[in-house]
């Protein structure tokens, strides 16, 4: 059911590319956003193949994600979620197929080349810098720090620079953590954190890199229900500013509830693809992920 | 000696006395803590060497000094790479015997009296070359072992170390640079190095019985003309003074690359490499960068340490040991912090590499009895004064089962070292508060 989709929208994306030189950094991230115009396909992923050995872990996998929208990945253990998304972030090389963000091939890319770009993950089990402070972890994220060169660091001349550009990130971070009310936990070690703080800092530290798409890997996984309420709220919020998401989950309620476009993955391929309702009410997929009986 | 050494830093759970209450302020400021530290071991030594007069207190001071700074110079280059990026070199020893090794090559006359030939070009050229060297060196070794995960690269870097020392040992080698390009080694031999500048200062053309102008001021106040302390260890402590310097410009360059954005993706890395790449940040490229500053840094330290010692030999001056005497250092202070990288080398260089045997001898001298023949002689006699008279008199191993104790105890009681516990802030702006000025009611 993809595989008219793309011809459609190519064009639609050939507008894309323009609001992509984006101007500074040094907007809020609220501002920085509003500039987006949600139209277009930022993320394509055509025939995504993943073989480790014999295992054949993703299989033609086909699905794009439309701008400014939440998108849900959903399918049982083993369906090749992760592996989708490690494929898309460059932590994996594809066997065959291709990826495509902002119409440009992705595929096969360092995961720093990509992150770059704009699209940034999390990680399904909260990977944090744990002896470096809440503020440190935000403060590494951003793009294009003048003093991750080395000679800048400690050159006296240059140097002002370095602290000057580290000053506007500080106020970042700053108006990041307090975005996610985490701000009491600045000058805390990551370590000494809750799973479901990391997982705020997580997303808090992935958003610092600026990116256009977010791919979140089982965010809530973990989560406390009056957390996981704050989560989404957030993700809906940061979703009407501009961003854009792809949530794998395998809670399907959460998916159904939140995402307005479902993707199901069922052994390594894309098994339905639609609204919740669609797929709330797809066979094949009642079949495959719910069990024959509901 | 050991309860001196320790004293400045002590379990640090009693703060309730006059001296904790000092001890407090001194933690407070770093510059404090290295010269506190000193003092005490200072009047350790003191103590230790009073009754054979000034001159013998004078030049023990001058020697712990000299071994804390170079020890200093080497663990801050080591704590770039191991304590902040989390790279486990452990061919510290390698990389400065390049460092050393070029230095004496591109400095040595072309036709020298003894010893085999070098390029004979300015002091200046040899220690940026040993430094080149060092760092391309570093390169090589990086370019492929840093793509290995951090046990590999303990092994390659080992080996590349002992492949170093042989090559410097090898006669073969030594014939074929004097065949090639004119210079040499000296195989097992060794090297003499080129004259210290710092003697130059003292005495005209470093020549014995000529002091220049400052030397005679010099050595008219403190030596023969003054207090009786000898003109040798006067220029010892001239050269203290010079590598006081670049412990201090170590120091200050390696802060100033902590705090720094750099210095942030090099704790990310050290923490975890999958999130640092998935956030934008070049690892592989990062860490050759940090790999090579911090093996040019090493081959500078190797220049200012063996550099000033007349003449190095590749063994055992460049044995593995040496490595692992820097990694103690390192581990003493904390790995990650640079104030304990220094603290770390003076404690080492002070209580446990020199002082147990100072205090071996002293002990020695005090001793009156026969020293047993064996260990099992010594036991069976069941007598504590010629066990003690057995112990002093083979000081030497020994202090490897004391330096085996104090790591046990650092990794059981304090696994951060003396200052590793400390918030090493990345980033150039100050972190622990909140700026004003923005929007805080929120």
């Amino acid at each position: 059911m993809s595989s008219d989709i793309p011809d459609a929208d190519d064009a639609a994306a050939g507008g894309s590319p323009a609001t992509s030189d984006e101007p500074e950094a040094n907007d809020s991230p609220v501002e920085e956003a509003a500039k987006r115009t949600p139209t277009g396909v930022p993320l394509r992923v055509d025939g995504l193949v993943k073989r480790f050995g014999g295992v054949t872990a993703v299989d033609g996998a086909s699905f794009e994600v439309e701008q400014g929208s939440l998108t849900g990945l959903i399918g049982p253990n083993g369906a090749g979620k992760s592996t989708t998304f490690n494929c898309i972030t460059g932590v994996h090389e594809p066997t065959a197929g291709n990826i495509y963000f902002k119409n440009e091939d992705i595929t096969g890319l360092k995961p720093y080349q990509i992150a770059r770009k704009g699209l940034v993950r999390t990680f399904q089990i909260a990977r944090e810098l744990e002896e470096m402070t809440v503020l440190e972890n935000l403060m590494l994220a951003p793009k294009g720090q003048l003093g991750e060169s080395a000679i800048r660091a400690v050159t006296p001349g240059l140097r002002g620079e370095v602290v000057t550009q580290e000053e506007e990130i500080r106020e970042r971070a700053w108006e990041t953590l307090d975005f996610f009310e985490i701000d009491h936990l600045a000058t805390e070690h990551a370590g000494n954190l809750s799973g479901g703080q990391r997982k705020l800092l997580e997303m808090a530290r992935a958003l610092m890199t600026d990116p256009e798409l977010v791919l979140l890997d089982e965010p809530l996984a973990g989560v406390n229900p009056t957390l996981e309420e704050k989560l989404l709220d957030r993700i809906h919020q940061l979703r009407e500013d501009g961003y854009t998401f792809l949530l794998v989950e395998h809670d399907m309620d959460i998916i159904m509830n939140n995402c307005e476009h479902v993707i199901v993955m069922h052994q390594g391929s894309v098994l339905a693809e639609g609204t919740g309702d669609e797929i709330r009410n797809n066979e094949q997929v009642i079949e495959a992920y719910l069990g024959e009986d509901i | 000696m050991s309860g001196d050494g320790s004293d400045p830093n002590g379990p640090g759970s009693t703060p309730d006395s006059a001296t904790g209450a000092l001890l407090d302020a001194a933690r407070r400021s770093d510059l404090g803590l290295v010269l506190g530290t000193l003092l005490v071991i200072y009047l350790a030594a003191t103590l230790l060497t009073f009754t054979n007069g000034l001159n013998s207190v004078v030049g023990l001071l001058r020697t712990l000094t000299f071994l804390g700074l170079v020890y200093a110079l080497a663990a801050l280059a080591l704590n770039l790479q191991w304590g902040y990026a989390g790279l486990f070199n452990i061919g510290v020893a390698g990389f400065m015997a390049l460092g050393v090794y070029t230095m004496g090559i591109v400095v040595r006359s072309p036709d020298p009296a003894f010893g085999p030939p070098g390029f004979g070009l300015p002091l200046p050229v040899g220690i940026v070359a040993g430094m080149l060297v060092a760092a391309v060196v570093g390169l090589l070794a990086a370019l492929p072992a840093l793509r290995l995960k951090a046990d590999y690269l303990a092994i390659v870097t080992l080996g590349i170390s002992e492949i170093i020392r042989l090559f410097l040992q090898s006669s073969s080698f030594d014939n074929f640079l004097r065949g090639t390009l004119g210079v040499g080694t000296g195989g097992g031999r060794g090297m003499g190095m080129p004259q210290n500048p710092v003697r130059e200062l003292f005495l005209v053309d470093g020549q014995a019985g000529t002091p220049t102008a400052f030397g005679e001021l010099v050595f008219g106040a403190l030596g023969d003309g003054g207090l009786g302390i000898s003109n040798s260890i006067l220029i010892g402590w001239g050269y203290v003074a010079v590598l006081a310097a670049f412990v201090i410009g170590f120091y200050v360059l390696l802060e100033r690359l902590g705090r720094s954005p750099f210095g942030r993706t090099l704790k990310a890395i050290r923490e975890d490499e999958l999130v640092a790449d998935s956030l934008g940040k070049n690892v592989n490229l990062i860490k050759i960068k940090v790999f090579v500053i911090g093996c040019a840094l090493m081959g500078l330290a190797g220049i200012l340490w063996f550099g000033s010692q007349g003449n190095v030999s590749p063994t055992p001056q460049f044995m593995p040991l040496l490595t692992f005497y820097v990694f103690i250092a390192v581990i003493i202070g904390g790995s990650g912090s640079n104030t304990g990288a220094v603290l770390g080398g003076i404690v080492f260089a002070a209580v446990l590499f020199e002082g147990p045997r100072r205090v071996g001898s002293a002990l020695r001298d005090v001793i009156d009895a026969e020293t047993p023949s064996s260990f099992a002689d010594a036991l069976v006699s069941l007598d504590p004064v010629s066990l003690l008279a057995y112990a002093t008199d083979n000081i030497a191993p020994l202090q490897f089962v004391l330096l085996g104790f104090v790591l046990v105890f650092i990794m059981h009681r304090r696994p951060d070292g003396l200052l590793g516990d400390r918030i090493e802030t990345a980033a150039a702006v100050d972190l622990s508060e909140r700026p004003h000025g923005g929007e805080t009611d929120e």
